[in-house]
């Protein structure tokens, strides 16, 4: 008996009873379209974070006042030392292969122009700040390419907040007040969005040094390493720690790079998207049951089928294997819909969701249907094998 | 061909043996015509299933083509039944999803023939018992008389030597009825081993010879064209 023989008969022997198929064809389609949903999802979610590091620049490092890691003894003065703009400048001056170097410091203040006034997130900074961070300029310019000791009166604001306060005016040239503060507005960023819990149309960036008179800070948030390539930037950290530490007199800093932090989210994200897959796919395994019910219950009905095939001559492996083929058919059917429709959703939640980049990986379809083939062989064995044993005379008599 | 020696074949019902067969002997030749008669429950059925090999004697011999059956393992066993046994049911056992030729085609299918061939030999199968228009009706569409016609087809598509038919007619009219006996012996004519069950004294007297059972005995052994032999002792039962 040839293969295609085989599926011809099985496939008519599901054709029979189209409800009971259809109904365990559902198991299957939900399974596997739910496994090809969830690791869209997850894969979307990878994608998302690593889209959002993407935009904040490459090849940065990034200094935080503090050391993170937990230490053998509280030491001496366990609080830590201000991390200033003397710090920031020491690492321009100290290490060549730094390209560019911005310190950063952050508050809310009030914003007005004329009666208009808005409370809002205030970044100081310095021109090098928008070419590590790839800040779009929508008019006018960026702060001043100037020395960061020197505060200049200026403020770039956010597309938001120009919008609220200017209502239509070009606040290019005009003098807002910040805080107590007058300074005159050069340019109006990009819309670009809330970008790692800081929404940036909705702010305003002056010069760092003018930031930390306002809000009389001596210590900066923290301060941005870009390196000119990705290969030094192990070595740049090592000597960036290296040099604030003796600056400080101990190590009280911590130096994170951008990629470390992006490989452990990307990580943390891919195990979560391998989980919610492995997961689904136990619903397979229920889909596998309900395959395994209909065909017990097909046995049973097509028990004096089995008696008269094995009065033909027909033999025990044959009568297995055209159950098993009915139960693989099964399998692979809903296999296929069931890819079919999660492929459907996944592109409708795209469509709906542009900004989230919803993606199953390959691994997830080829896990889904080969699960799904594999749990339909497998549960289909039990009912093929009791078919393959009937007697034929008791078959044959219906028993 | 069919040498049966000391046959019997006990069922086991709770702590009750139940003697279906006991002590059979007989043998049947290339072409012979036989029918078995009996009152229910004489064991003519379990007789018939043993010669198709479908189920095995308690004890005894049953040689088949000088082949010692018992000794045949399953594969085997299920080559005798696809070359060298064809099976007629009362109840006819068309898959009813399938059409008549498809039905037809099935031994073939799982014999490995090539689908040319096949359908050659559907159609002149189905030509034979003259039931070419019908070819692509399910079993639904069919009459009792056309499907067992379908089911004769089936049978014998596969060129077995012998016919093993349990009460062919047991669920047709006469008129129906009387067309399979009419291809049946025919098919009987062109070289075939013919085994009927029947209660049908018209059946029977077809038969070159007659077995009758009772109790799991061959009670008597008649020929054919004897049938008030066979009447004075259905009389005799009856009398009992
Ligand atoms: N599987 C079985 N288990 C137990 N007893 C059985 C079994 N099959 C048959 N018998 C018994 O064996 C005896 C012979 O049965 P068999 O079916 O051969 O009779 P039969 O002559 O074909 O009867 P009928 O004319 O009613 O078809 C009966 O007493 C029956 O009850
Ligand atoms: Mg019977």
């Amino acid at each position: 008996m040839t293969l295609a023989d085989l599926f011809r008969f099985s496939l008519k022997g599901l054709t029979g009873h189209g409800l009971r198929t259809a109904l365990s064809l559902l198991g299957v389609v939900i399974g596997v379209a739910a496994v090809l949903i969830l690791t869209a999802l997850g894969e979307g979610a990878r994608r998302y974070v690593i889209d959002q590091f993407a935009g904040l620049g490459t090849n940065l490092l990034i200094v935080v006042p503090g050391k993170t890691e937990t230490t053998g003894t509280v030491g001496a003065g366990g609080v830590p030392n201000d991390l200033t703009l003397q710090d920031a400048a020491a690492l321009v001056r100290a290490i060549p292969e730094i390209q560019r170097v911005a310190p950063l410091t952050m508050g809310t203040e009030q914003v007005a122009f004329g009666e208009r006034r808005r409370q809002v997130a205030i970044l100081g900074t310095t021109y090098d700040y928008m070419l590590a961070r790839q800040i779009e300029i929508a008019k006018g310019t960026f702060l001043p390419d100037e020395e960061m000791f020197r505060g200049s009166p200026v403020a770039v604001v956010g597309p938001k907040l120009a919008r609220e306060i200017f209502a239509g005016e070009d606040p290019v040239g005009k003098i807002i007040r910040v805080g107590g503060w007058r300074m005159r507005v050069v340019g109006v960023l990009a819309w670009q969005g809330v970008k790692m819990g800081v929404d940036f149309d909705d702010l305003a960036m002056v010069p760092v040094s003018t930031a930390m008179q306002m809000f009389n800070r001596t210590s900066l948030f923290r301060i941005l390493i870009q390196s000119s390539s990705h290969a030094d930037l192990d070595m740049l950290r090592d000597k960036s720690r290296q040099l604030l530490t003796e600056r400080h007199g101990e190590e009280d800093i911590t130096v994170i790079s951008q990629d470390a932090l992006l490989t452990t989210f990307s990580g943390i994200l891919a195990a979560l998207t391998l989980a919610l897959g492995a997961i689904t796919a136990i619903s397979l395994t229920v889909a596998g049951i309900g395959i395994m019910n209909v065909m017990l219950v097909s046995v049973s009905e097509r028990t004096r089928e089995v008696g008269l095939l094995k009065a033909l001559g027909v033999g025990r492996r044959q009568i297995l294997s055209v159950f098993l083929a009915e139960a693989a058919l099964l399998s692979t059917l809903g296999g296929l819909i069931g890819l079919g429709v999660g492929w459907s959703a996944v592109a409708v939640l795209v469509r709906i969701y542009p900004a989230f980049p919803a993606s199953t990986p390959n691994w997830a379809v080829a896990a889904a249907l080969t699960v799904s083939m594999a749990v339909g062989i497998t549960f289909g064995l039990l009912p093929a094998r009791r078919a393959s044993r009937l007697d034929p005379v008791a078959a044959l008599a219906g028993r | 061909m069919i040498k049966l020696s000391d046959i019997s074949r006990t069922f086991q019902v709770g702590n009750e043996p139940v003697h279906a067969l006991v002590g059979i002997n007989e043998e049947i030749q290339q072409g012979e015509h036989v029918a078995i008669m009996g009152p229910s429950g004489s064991g003519k059925s379990t007789l018939l299933n043993i010669l198709g090999c479908l189920d095995k004697p308690s004890t005894g011999s049953y040689r088949l083509d000088d082949q010692e059956v018992a000794e045949l393992d399953e594969a085997a066993l299920t080559m005798v039944r696809r070359h060298q046994i064809g099976f007629v049911f009362q109840f006819f056992h068309l898959v009813h999803r399938l059409s008549a030729a498809e039905n037809v085609e099935l031994p073939m299918i799982f014999a490995g023939q090539p689908r040319a061939e096949r359908r050659r030999r559907v159609a002149s199968a189905l030509e034979a018992v003259g039931l070419t228009p019908r070819a692509e009706h399910l079993p639904d569409q069919l009459s009792g008389g056309e499907r067992q016609r379908v089911a004769l087809a089936r049978a014998t598509v596969m060129e077995p030597e012998i016919l093993l038919a349990d009460e062919p007619t047991g669920n047709l009219d006469s008129a129906s009825g009387r067309v399979v006996l009419d291809l049946l012996d025919r098919m009987n004519d062109e070289g075939l081993t013919l085994i009927v069950v029947t209660h049908d004294l018209k059946v029977a007297h077809r038969a070159d010879r007659i077995l009758v059972l009772v109790d799991g005995r061959i009670e008597r052994r008649v020929a054919g064209d004897q049938i008030s032999e066979i009447l004075a002792m259905l009389a005799e039962d009856d009398e009992a």
